[in-house]
């Protein structure tokens, strides 16, 4: 088979070929990004928190009534002693803002007690004794708070505090690259004294940059349940619900008049699913997009080539009765196909480029990775030899005999 | 001539019924996915008040101290107690508000509900004639209510169909965080969409049950929700109303006339040095007065995900254009035979680019017919997806009317090149090669 005479076949309808490459060109450069934007939303939506997820729920009570801050105190105490002895339940804790919930505490932090100091923003987390074994954290150096160092949120935030804190790593890093973190002070409330640095913690909602998702700090605070939200965790992650239902049962019977709905309580696992609701609907939004073209892009090939080979008919049955095996004709009009397709993602590649530089003026984005570019490649040459089958065969099906006919 | 033309299209359409089938699949599937996803848009980035829209002013100052000041910096979003208090009662505007979004304990009459949450707002006076807010029952507080810090409360209808059964409560005494407020109205249908007056809160879809004057909101100790920001040395104290280094009140204003808009910036920068000058602000004055639909601008409050699938849809409307101009070429051009008779028998080509625009045009009317059935089920697969605006999602008739103009318009834009092609063919020839 020779590529000059199938060129030249091509020149005679310059205009469909052309169309068709911009056809394919236009899907190839769309479909590499969508799924590019699919990508990066997956991977936002799968990134680890350093929590153990799978075994965690949490209670969030409210107070109908005001009442003293240490009845309220007093209150906590006896939960979290109710919530510790239910069945299946491996510990409990107190926490002021939960993993992708509504809530985000950050103060400013620095190196320094300067006031012009750089100064950048990190999460809170304020929890107890009990937060770091309930939340599954893993210990990257130093030590845990030790149970004199625990404080009222007042005595937190009170004039010249100097509360211990325990950091992430990836803050320890950009804080002190490159050297051990434990024992350097910074300067969050008053004067804090890093006293461990956990591997992983994550801020609870997205905010700020990307690398910050990591940065957070952990302070030894006694909170009240009015200021915060309590944390179970169970035995066997089957057991989340049962959990949970008995916990707002014990939550409800004792103490006074609380607000305890079972709207409130939640699985951590189910609290991300819905903080990534809108993403993952956007994921499915550009996956049901990016079939559609594929199939509309298939649709015009069939319906070109359909037209193609009614046309050239006689031609075909010229070249069949002079010696041109069915096979001839079938990959005469393959290899056509190949041809267009082959111009089609060649323009399709210089589209996605630009359509990605484009992109990532107006949205947080990186750069198309190299790899999507043979993978598009290999995908739309396949579509378009699978949609220009149907056609080809029958093209190789005309008989010899039509070469004798007049139309 | 028409009819016949129509007629003609209609023979043509059918004799080749694959080729026509998917031409129509082609601009339905095109349409379908774009008129989903403007749909979706033109919702979000709708006006959440028309009408008054340009007359409402959403005000920023810059009360920070001189830490981190850089020239052209916006100013804060919102406005601390004492800032918000001094411009509201200057008075200096038609209408003025001064709010907060607050969440409160309400313990229901009926002891068959479990007591429970409501999204509540604490605001001056000023809101309900400012946002021609319309009633169900009874009357808004008034500014004396503000000073006397009454306990007092206007519902939505919403939750006065949860807590009444929606019959007049007005009169009725309701138990709010272990206060008791006398409710003196209730609030007809409103619903802002986006809800403009404060972001902080979801954007969308979010609708308060409870309205209560400011200061009485802060007398019961009631805490706020919504976006604080502190500067220097703000964060500590619990009673919001005395620190003046954290800013969380929303401050909207209506001026009818641009004149207005202009001597109140003029009264703001005046204020601020004012401020400057008492030692309270550091800043040079900075303000802002951005009318509701600048104050949603700037917030890009349309989720940048709608505006990329808006995008996207188009995309693949463009493939579906190039694809059906592939198409009709094809069909044209197998025509060629009968077109070349049409003209040895006197049609002039003009006629026949008429003939065929008008088999275009019935294309995408079929088209247009597919794209709706498939856009009515993309937005109800929009309305079942857990995102935050999901349920908004319906078509009006604008948008109806945009997707048969949109269908029509783009097939009759497909068809112009085909049809300008086929009758430009000699007819001798093609008629001697038959």
């Amino acid at each position: 088979m020779h590529f000059r005479h199938i060129l030249s076949a091509l020149g005679r309808h310059r205009i469909a070929v052309c169309l068709l490459v911009l056809e394919i060109a236009f899907s190839c450069a769309v479909v590499c990004n969508a799924l590019f934007l699919i990508g990066t939303r997956l991977e936002r939506m799968q990134r680890p928190t350093g929590v153990d997820e799978r075994h965690i729920g949490q209670v969030h009570v409210r107070s109908v009534s005001a009442t003293s801050p240490e009845a309220i105190m007093a209150q906590t105490r006896t939960d979290l002693a109710a919530l510790r002895a239910l069945p299946n339940v491996v510990n409990a804790s107190i926490v002021n803002q939960t993993l992708f919930g509504h809530s985000f505490s950050a103060s400013g932090v620095s190196l320094s007690d300067a006031p012009q100091a750089p100064t950048i923003h990190v999460t809170q987390y304020f929890g107890n004794a009990q937060l770091p074994d309930t939340l599954g954290l893993k210990l990257a150096g130093g030590r845990w708070f030790k149970l004199d160092e625990f404080v009222s949120d007042e005595q937190l935030e009170g004039e010249g505090a100097t509360v211990p804190v325990i950091i992430t790593r990836a803050l320890a890093e950009h804080f002190f690259p490159g050297r051990s973190a434990v024992g350097k002070v910074i300067y969050a409330f008053g004067t804090n004294r890093i006293v461990g640095v956990v591997d992983r913690l994550v801020q609870p909602r997205d905010y700020g940059t990307a690398e910050s998702y990591e940065y957070a700090m952990l302070f030894p605070v006694d909170l009240p349940y009015a200021q915060g939200t309590y944390l179970l965790r169970v035995k066997e992650s089957e057991q989340r619900g049962e959990v949970i239902r008995s916990a707002l049962h014990a939550l409800k019977t004792d103490g006074p008049l609380r607000l305890v709905s079972p709207k409130d309580a939640t699985t951590l696992e189910a609290a991300r699913a819905k903080y990534y609701r809108n993403d993952r609907a956007m994921a499915w939004m550009l996956v049901g997009v990016c079939l559609l073209l594929l199939i509309v892009t298939a649709v015009g090939i069939v319906g070109l080539t359909s037209f193609w080979v009614a046309q050239r008919r006689r031609q075909i049955g010229i070249r069949r009765a002079i010696g041109a095996t069915r096979g001839d004709i079938l990959r005469y009009f393959q290899t056509e196909n190949f041809l267009i397709a082959t111009f089609g993602i060649a323009l399709g590649m210089a589209l996605a480029y630009g359509l990605n530089l484009l992109l990532m003026l107006h949205y947080e984005l990186g750069h198309l990775p190299a790899w999507y570019f043979p993978v598009g490649a290999v995908t739309l040459w396949a579509i378009s030899q699978i949609a220009v089958l149907g056609p080809a065969l029958r093209a190789s099906n005309v008989p010899p005999v039509v070469a004798t006919r007049s139309v | 001539m028409f009819g016949y033309y129509l007629d003609l299209a209609l023979r043509s359409l059918r004799r080749n019924k694959v080729l026509t089938g998917l031409m129509v699949l082609a601009i339905a599937l095109g349409i379908g996915a774009s008129m989903t996803t403007l749909t979706v848009l033109h919702v979000l980035s709708g006006n959440p008040i028309p009408g008054k829209s340009a007359q409402l002013y959403h005000v920023q100052i810059d009360p920070r101290d001189s830490f981190g000041y850089r020239p052209g910096m916006e100013p804060m979003d919102q406005v601390s107690w004492i800032d918000g208090m001094n411009l509201l009662h200057a008075q200096g505007a038609q209408q003025q508000a001064l709010m907060t979004g607050g969440r409160v304990a309400i313990q229901p009459p009926r002891t068959t509900l479990d007591p429970f949450f409501e999204a509540a707002r604490y605001t001056s006076a000023g809101f309900f004639p400012m946002f021609d807010v319309p009633f169900q029952y009874g009357r808004a507080w008034t500014a004396k209510d503000d000073q006397d810090r009454a306990r007092l409360v206007v519902l939505s209808h919403v939750l006065n169909d949860k807590l009444f059964g929606g019959k007049n409560s007005v009169g009725k005494m309701l138990r709010l965080g272990g206060h008791d407020f006398l409710i003196i109205g209730v609030l007809g249908d409103w619903r802002p969409n986006p809800h403009f007056y404060d972001l902080n809160v979801q954007s969308y879809n979010e609708d308060e049950g409870v309205y209560m004057p400011l200061t009485t909101s802060q007398d019961a100790g009631f805490d706020h929700d919504g976006g604080t920001d502190c500067w220097g040395n703000g964060a500590d104290g619990k009673d919001m109303t005395r620190n003046d280094h954290c800013a969380w009140l929303q401050f909207w204003v209506q001026l009818d006339t641009p004149a207005k808009a202009t001597a109140y910036k003029q009264f703001l920068i005046r204020y601020s040095e004012e401020q400057k000058s008492l030692g309270r602000f550091q800043r040079p004055p900075n303000v802002r007065l951005r009318n509701v639909m600048q104050w949603l601008d700037y917030n890009q409050v349309v989720p940048s995900n709608v505006r990329l699938q808006t995008w996207l849809a188009f995309g693949l409307l463009l493939v579906c254009l190039v694809n059906t101009v592939g198409l009709m070429l094809a069909k044209f051009m197998r025509r060629q035979g009968e077109l070349s008779v049409r003209r040895a028998m006197g049609a002039s080509r003009r006629m026949l680019f008429t003939q065929l625009l008008v088999e275009s045009g019935m294309v995408g009317l079929a088209g247009g017919i597919g794209g709706l059935l498939l856009a009515l089920m993309g937005l109800w697969v929009v309305r079942h997806r857990p995102a935050e605006y999901a349920s908004l999602a319906h078509l009006d008739p604008a948008m109806l009317l945009i997707t048969f103009v949109l269908a029509i318009g783009a097939s009759l834009l497909a068809g112009l090149l085909p049809a300008w092609r086929a009758c430009h063919i000699a007819p001798a020839s093609a008629l001697k090669s038959q």
